[in-house]
């Protein structure tokens, strides 16, 4: 029997009316007590008032495994996510092989079980048999193996019918579609947002109607079919009002954004000298953009912050900007970035960021949420909200390094994770 | 005096330091003009020129700047097909660092590259020209052009007409320009036209015509056929009705004003041969600036003390 006492934490988790100080007894992985003055013969943890939240949701990560293994693996990946307060994450299927199959399917999740230190992985599927945007993948076979979704991501659908199908196919087996929105014609060589900043760099520009257009191709297609879709990595203005707008019609579209795109713009390659870590895709846009973004999350158009993690090995980033891979590595940095510039610099309240970070994303794909309730199992994020760190990228889990962030300050530190019942990870106290 | 270890752009770059590259650059156009062009500045340097893309003027203007100034220098022509495959930007310019080199001179076709190889690299960098973003050896060889038919560049009226978005001569020049107290206009097709050039500190006219208006200087760009392939125009003789810059459209201009090219030219598209010949082109004393700029520029980048290697467990040298 292993018990640990969380003493006089700030515990906050609305859904299950939790909003004050109490003591959680967690007892072989199960929450055991909730309550005032609680005592134990195990560990005690003086938490002072630290927050304990329900530990996060990632539906939208890139764990690179199978195949690519020297940028990010299910084990570094799920060490990255505890790292970041995740509970579980959603892995995209741009791996090699493409996770269009059960086997691979089925693959993730053992070894998940087998690595992951508690934290849940739950793979998305591809649309298309390896991505290539032709033909349906087995969609049906690999929900049964346990994939919640379904996407291309990183690569957009573009054909139109092949989406149309996707969704209605899809649906039957009660799975949605993640939209990664891109017009690949429009984009065509741009590498960063088209704007006064690229036209300065002298780098090719991604306008953004190149998102905008398949945000409204989804709409449309979600509208006419009365089958949900949801949108992957939202950047624009244009996009946050089209959703706004559609929402209000009662389309069944649901949308998520990223911390890199309500924290930065694209001034940051200019002002960090063609720094590859902030190049990804979508790009990084301009301020009136991020600004949108922020109010997309705040009255509830966009439904749910990820991270897309996308970690990479610096020989894919060490080169000139083209060659460069898009993606930065963000599970480590992602609460901090969303508290800092949500909660702290935007009024957002607490209750509104853990609804974002926690409970929006098992409720989007139908996935189990993490609760703080007597007899669920441990899924706890507990949080140093006043502390203010230095984002340092060579101590990351991840095996990729890649981030814009890197040497910057936020605040909000996990100290611990409690995922699947099990303490997934404990701050290093020198670091 | 020009203080930095590299020459990256002309960004950062102040009016002081661009009038003392100037000054120097026309100290050695004199040697050029000399019987005997050989000096002793560069003795005991050595320059090497990375070209990952094709050059002729550019590459053989710097190693003949070299070559006057008695410095030890190499070519390396890189395809730029080599660039993915091969060796990368940081392990080659690390080599040639190695190797003892003063100089090292980049072209590339990815804007950054030269900033990139800047930071880890001792030598001192000079770029000559990356990607779409700047060129700043040409702005300083176009600028001393004009500084030497008009005495000062400030105040001055510069029409650029051509291929705007993928040129680095516009923006270097733009920047260099702006800097000097000059303005610039520009004019290009619709889908030549980068979006926000504007906030460089230029302006835009809608035609040639309007541009040209009230310029002392005109300046044409380079117009590359797979642009019209890649379909950004419909047709060189489109192109030419509305952008070419012939004798006619000089008359438009003030009436001492000059006809700039960075060369090469292509004749009967973005320039006619006529305006190309006529007494108001200077192209041809571009080229023999560009030779004194670079010189003036080689002689400044190594006045300056190279910081030992980090002892690297007898490493060093």
């Amino acid at each position: 029997m292993s018990e640990t006492l969380l003493k006089n934490g700030f515990v906050l988790s609305p859904s299950d009316g939790q909003n004050g100080i109490a003591d959680i007894l967690v007892k072989n992985g199960k929450i055991a007590a909730i309550g005032a003055n609680l005592e134990t013969d195990g560990e005690v943890v003086e938490l002072n008032g630290k927050h304990v939240f329900p530990a996060f949701v990632d539906m939208h990560v890139h764990l690179r495994d199978p195949g690519q293994t020297y940028k990010e693996d299910v084990e570094s990946g799920c060490r990255a996510a505890a790292a970041g307060g995740f509970c579980a994450v959603c892995c995209m299927p741009n791996t090699a092989p493409v996770n269009d199959s059960e086997a691979v399917t089925k693959y993730i999740i053992e070894k998940a079980n087998a690595v992951g230190g508690g934290v849940r992985v739950y793979p998305i599927g591809a649309v298309s048999k390896g991505l290539k945007g032709e033909e349906l993948a087995e969609i049906g076979t690999m929900a049964r193996g346990g994939a919640v979704a379904f996407s291309d991501d990183g690569q957009p659908v573009s054909s139109s019918r092949l989406m149309y199908l996707a969704m209605q196919y899809s649906n039957h087996f009660g799975k949605k579609i993640l939209s990664h929105c891109e017009d690949k014609a429009l984009a065509k060589e741009g590498v960063m947002n088209e704007g006064e900043t690229a036209t300065r760099l002298g780098l090719k520009g991604i306008p953004r109607a190149a998102e905008n257009a398949m945000i409204a191709r989804e709409i449309l297609l979600c509208g006419e079919l009365s089958i949900p879709v949801h949108i992957c990595h939202v950047s624009t203005r244009e996009g946050v009002e089209m959703l706004r707008e559609a929402k209000k019609r009662g389309v069944m579209v649901t949308a998520e954004t990223c911390p890199h795109y309500i924290a930065l713009t694209d001034e940051i390659i200019d002002s960090r000298d063609y720094d590859t870590n902030a190049r990804v895709n979508p790009p990084l846009r301009a301020e009136a953009d991020r600004l949108a973004v922020i109010e997309g999350l705040r009255d509830g158009t966009i439904d749910v912050l990820v991270t897309d993690h996308a970690p990479h090995h610096r020989d894919d980033k060490e080169v000139e900007f083209i060659y460069a891979s898009s993606g930065i590595s963000g599970l480590e940095t992602a609460f901090s970035v969303n508290y800092t510039t949500l909660c702290r610099e935007n009024g957002m309240p607490l209750e509104k960021l853990i609804e974002l970070m926690s409970y929006s994303a098992p409720a989007i794909l139908g996935l189990p949420a993490p609760k703080i309730a007597v007899g669920e199992n441990a899924n706890l994020a507990i949080v140093n909200l006043e502390k203010r760190k230095k984002v340092n990228a060579a101590s990351f889990r991840s095996k990729g390094h890649n981030t814009p962030f890197d040497g910057m300050e936020f605040y909000g530190a996990i100290e611990r994770t409690y995922a699947g019942g099990r303490l997934a990870f404990k701050e290093d106290k020198d670091a | 005096m020009y203080q930095h270890k590299d020459l990256l752009g002309l960004r950062g770059v102040s009016a002081e330091e661009i009038t003392d590259i100037l000054d120097v650059a026309d100290t050695m156009k004199e040697i050029l003009r000399s019987g005997n062009k050989k000096t002793p500045h560069l003795q005991g340097k050595s320059i090497v020129t990375l070209f990952y893309e094709n050059s002729t003027r550019t590459r053989m203007s710097f190693e003949l700047a070299s070559k006057y100034m008695s410095a030890a220098s190499a070519n390396i022509a890189a395809g730029a097909s080599s660039v993915k495959k091969g060796e990368t930007l940081m392990d080659t310019g690390r080599t040639l660092d190695r190797m003892g080199t003063d100089i090292i001179i980049i072209r590339h076709p990815v804007s950054g590259a030269p900033h990139m190889l800047a930071k880890c690299v001792r030598s001192a960098v000079i770029n000559a020209g990356d990607g779409m973003n700047e060129h700043p050896t040409q702005a300083l060889l176009d600028m001393l052009t004009m500084r030497q038919r008009f005495g000062s560049l400030k105040g001055l009226r510069v029409a650029v007409i051509g291929d705007v978005m993928h040129s680095r001569v516009a923006r270097s020049n733009i920047i260099g320009l702006c800097t000097m107290g000059a303005s610039v206009t520009l004019c290009a097709p619709p889908t030549l036209m980068p979006v926000g050039i504007d906030k460089m500190g230029c302006t835009i006219a809608e035609t040639t015509k309007k541009c040209v208006s009230g310029a002392d200087v005109v300046m044409g760009l380079r117009i590359q056929r797979e642009r019209q392939q890649a379909g950004l125009f419909p047709s060189v003789a489109e192109y030419c009705d509305n952008w070419e810059i012939t004798p006619e459209l000089m008359q438009k201009a003030n009436s001492g004003a000059i006809l700039m090219h960075p060369g090469p030219i292509n004749r009967g598209v973005e320039v006619s041969s006529d305006a190309a010949d006529s007494d108001r082109s200077v192209i041809d004393a571009q080229v023999t600036n560009g030779v004194a700029v670079r010189m003036a520029l080689l002689y400044m980048l190594t006045r300056r003390e190279l910081t030992p290697f980090k002892s690297e467990g007898g490493n060093e040298i």
